[in-house]
């Protein structure tokens, strides 16, 4: 059955709390989920002040911020600072987002900040994504073709590329497939959001010829019918797209070739 | 010791699924009349006796929507609680063993409201 609540183990208990930094005169509260393997303490919730004068306007410049400044055992992960790598993706103030793209005054303090929900903790705010990573690749996110290829490219009309637009911009960063109790649920079966969007991406695609095998792939209850149309994964994605819209495209092209 | 792709591809595709989702679309939609009209003959014989309600029903026109109303709410109930099971119990006797009893619950249900309408309509 669904667990409820968390193992005696993952229970989180409060954490240290760190020292405000002298002398300064704007200061946000951050309170940060703690945990290390190997030390086998439960997870921890762990306060820290950052001095707003001497930190840059976004949540990833505080948690860069206090890594530097005060706590340098912090763990996360993070590149690009720009919302394109999706690496520093995790739960804010409730809601999956990256924490580059979105400012410190855009939720309210003390800003509490948790790794992507359900899914095995590495470290810290690090979340195990191996088998959101295996998911992606099952669904074979590439061009399918058996037609030769041609000399210079495979044509696509304007309109036909039109239909990739709010799919191609996905990032893989998992906030959205982390947010759907669907997922939380039946991880190990159903596809969740994100590959599912991807899987749409491909299907539309005017130059891929294998729409017929993808779909075949995708007829499972499980794999792609878990989706009860939640819509966590539309709210909650920090580049704007919408999982849920995708999935009921794919659902209607079921419909369509069996009526 | 499966490789992650191999847990996700699992036992494959069930290539299942589309006719259950289609057909709880489909009683949605028949439920919206179905409801409406057996509520409709509910109320106008709520606080009646006995012969009026069994006069009422005895009329074929309101006894097939009841059954209508029946088959369409019931198979929408099952194939619902089904996702439910199917979301929620992961132990997997224990999600045979529920589902199992849905379908019997149903069937028992179905069985009951049909001989009821057909009783009073042909009094067997």
């Amino acid at each position: 059955m669904v667990e409820l609540t968390l193992p005696k183990n993952s229970k989180v208990t409060e954490g240290k709390v760190w020292p405000k930094p002298e002398g300064a005169k704007r200061v946000t509260e951050f309170h940060i989920y703690r945990w290390d393997p190997d030390t086998g303490e439960n997870p921890r919730m762990d306060t820290y002040f950052v001095d707003r004068d001497d930190c840059g306007p976004m949540l990833l410049d505080a948690i860069i911020w206090i890594k530097n400044k005060v706590d340098p055992t912090l763990t996360f992960r993070r590149s690009c600072r720009e919302g394109v790598c999706g690496s520093c993706a995790m739960n804010i103030d409730g809601l999956n987002t990256l924490a580059c793209t979105r400012g410190i005054d855009e939720v309210k303090a003390p800003v509490k900040i948790y790794p992507l929900p359900h899914l095995p903790v590495v470290k810290d705010l690090v979340p195990d994504l191996t088998n959101f990573y295996a998911q992606q690749a099952s669904i074979r996110p590439w061009l399918q073709t058996e037609t030769p290829a041609p000399g210079a490219e495979w044509r696509q009309s304007r309109h036909e590329r039109e239909k990739l637009d709010g799919l191609y911009e996905c990032i893989l960063c998992a906030c959205c497939t982390t947010s759907c109790p669907s997922y939380w649920w039946n991880s190990d079966r159903y596809l969740g959001p994100a590959t599912l969007l991807q899987a749409y991406r491909w299907i539309v695609d005017s130059r891929d010829e294998a729409t017929g095998e993808r779909l075949d792939a995708l007829e499972d209850p499980f794999r792609l019918y878990r989706c009860h149309t939640i819509m966590n994964c539309a709210n909650t994605c920090p580049k704007g797209l919408n999982p849920a819209k995708a999935i009921a495209e794919i659902k209607k092209k079921m419909v369509e070739r069996q009526l | 010791m499966k490789t992650p792709l191999g847990n996700v591809r699992g036992l494959g595709s069930a290539h299942a699924g589309t006719g259950h989702f289609w057909l709880q679309r489909l009683t949605a939609v028949a439920n919206i009349v179905l409801v409406t009209a057996f509520l409709i003959i509910v109320v106008s014989i709520a606080g009646s006796g006995h012969a009026e309600i069994v006069a009422k029903l005895s009329n074929p026109f309101v006894a097939i929507l009841i059954l209508a109303a029946f088959l369409s709410v019931l198979t929408h109930m099952r194939i619902g609680m089904q996702v439910i099971i199917e979301d929620y119990v992961h132990t997997e006797i224990r999600k045979i063993a529920l589902l199992m009893a849905n379908t019997f619950y149903t069937i028992a249900v179905g069985l009951i409201a049909v001989y009821a309408i057909l009783k009073i309509n042909f009094g067997l």
